[in-house]
């Protein structure tokens, strides 16, 4: 009960710290945007080639949002100086972890819940309740290796640079099935395995790992 | 000189006499090894161009399998030995295995390449063409992405306790997640010819025997360099101790 109670306070921290300066919401929905925005550009998308391309596209614009937003996390800390003090409070690292994690996804979950509709929109295709379980499961275990690797990458000089070469490769399975998934929904394939459920257990395995490994990675 | 270094609480002549100390008996077990993978290397050379058959259908260009599988091999084992050297670096604190697993991680962004470098060439002419995107290719790639980036972090971050820390838990994540990688590339898409060592009648035993030989040598080769490395390692670390002294 007192680690949810922790992981609560550090989270509740970090929502209030973001509801002041509003920088990463806003930096992170931009760039999302954008990034569709160029897609369309880079792509020229007609009605026949849609369905192939478009899951990609929303996959793209979320990867690449949710590691600007990532980067952040600990990044900021460090800046701040705040790292040291909420390493020195008696709090278990996982619970550091766990907040962070839930901070990470309620930021990358608000900017997606702006984009989805815009890019409904912009590439005029239907939004189907289905996606919500995709999408959270996708973001999750794309946060999940994302916040560890933040508090790894903060702790040098090119932290912009070593996030996404770190965290990319990593996500390959993630981001191959939520893109399959999402596809999948938008023109129903005969013989596809069940991404939704090798999401869930890819979310479990990556969870468990960087929940466990994130103590060695904090510590100064 | 009473400069105690705040990560492991030895003042820096300690750590200098320290590291000296660890003056290992290693050079005959790297003789031995360098001995045996020399002539080892000899016999396969001989045994892939010479002994073994001409592919009925892929030719001579066969011949590169030899050398692709064994080096495919080293790199993903070097993986293996990265994340094992970095449990033992978490478990013991000792940096003798964060040596092991730069050693072990160099060595395999090396071999890493060269399969991406041999499996092009033979996919080019067995295939026609020099990339697929099929589950073993994309996770070799994968793979060697992971190591380089596993070197970028290690060279960022200097030889610190917090770096040696950070890359056993990059290598942890790293080995496993790459059968998953497999896995999911495998259920994308596939066409990689299947092994088919093991199964009987499936390839000839002169075939059998020169990949066996082969993979022998480069796997003792392998263990030779990693020796070669880790003192390199160890040398390091020591001279940039006896520099912080200096200063």
């Amino acid at each position: 009960m007192i680690f949810l109670k922790q992981v609560l306070t550090i989270l509740w921290k970090d929502i209030r710290c973001e509801l002041r300066s509003k920088q990463t919401w806003t930096g992170m929905g931009l760039f999302a945007l954008l990034v569709l925005v160029i897609f369309n550009f880079a792509f020229d998308l007609r009605v026949d080639n849609k369905a192939a391309i478009a899951p990609g596209v929303l996959w793209v614009a979320f990867v690449f949002a949710s590691l600007l937003g990532l980067g952040r996390t600990i990044a900021a800390e460090r800046e701040k100086g705040s790292l040291d003090r909420l390493l020195l409070c008696p709090v278990d690292r996982k619970a550091i972890y766990l907040a962070k994690l839930l901070g990470n996804l309620l930021f990358i979950g608000v900017v997606e819940i702006v984009a989805l509709p815009i890019f409904a929109a912009l590439f005029d295709v239907p939004l189907f309740g289905a996606l919500l379980p995709i999408v959270l499961f996708g973001t999750v275990g794309i946060a999940a290796v994302g916040t560890l690797f933040s508090a790894m990458a903060a702790a040098t000089q090119a932290r912009e640079l070593l996030l996404p070469v770190l965290v990319f490769p990593l996500i390959v399975p993630v981001v191959i099935s939520a893109v399959r998934a999402t596809g999948t929904l938008m023109v129903p394939a005969a013989n596809e395995p069940p991404w939704l459920g090798l999401m869930a257990a890819f979310d479990i395995i990556f969870l468990s790992a960087s929940m466990l490994t994130f103590e060695y990675v904090i510590e100064e | 000189m009473a400069l105690v270094n705040q990560e492991t609480g030895l003042t820096q002549q300690e750590a200098v006499a320290k590291a000296r100390r660890r003056e290992p008996g290693l050079p005959v077990a790297s003789l031995v090894l360098g001995a045996l993978s020399l002539t080892g290397m000899m016999i396969s050379i001989w045994m892939i161009f010479l002994y073994a058959p001409t592919d009925a259908i892929e030719g001579q260009p066969q011949r590169i399998f030899y050398f692709h599988v064994p080096i495919a091999w080293i790199a993903m084992l070097a993986f293996v030995v990265v994340a094992l050297a970095g449990i033992g670096y978490l478990w013991k604190k000792d940096e003798r295995w964060d040596w092991a697993a730069r050693a072990a991680a160099e060595l395999g962004a090396v071999f890493a390449t060269l399969t991406l470098i041999t499996g092009s060439i033979w996919g080019r002419t067995t295939w026609g063409t020099w990339w697929t995107w099929d589950a073993r290719l994309t996770t070799t790639l994968i793979l060697w992405f992971i190591y380089i980036g596993y070197l970028m972090l290690r060279s960022y971050m200097g030889r610190t306790h917090a770096s040696a820390r950070a890359g056993a838990v990059l290598a942890i994540i790293g080995v496993i997640d790459i059968p998953i990688i497999y896995e999911s590339v495998n259920w994308w898409r596939t066409l990689h010819p299947q092994a088919e060592v093991g199964t009987p009648g499936a390839l000839p035993p002169s075939v059998v025997l020169t990949l066996m030989v082969s993979l022998t040598t480069f796997t003792l080769f392998y263990s030779f360099l990693m020796i070669q490395l880790y003192q390199l390692q160890r040398m390091q670390a020591v001279a940039q101790r006896l520099r912080a002294s200096m200063e």
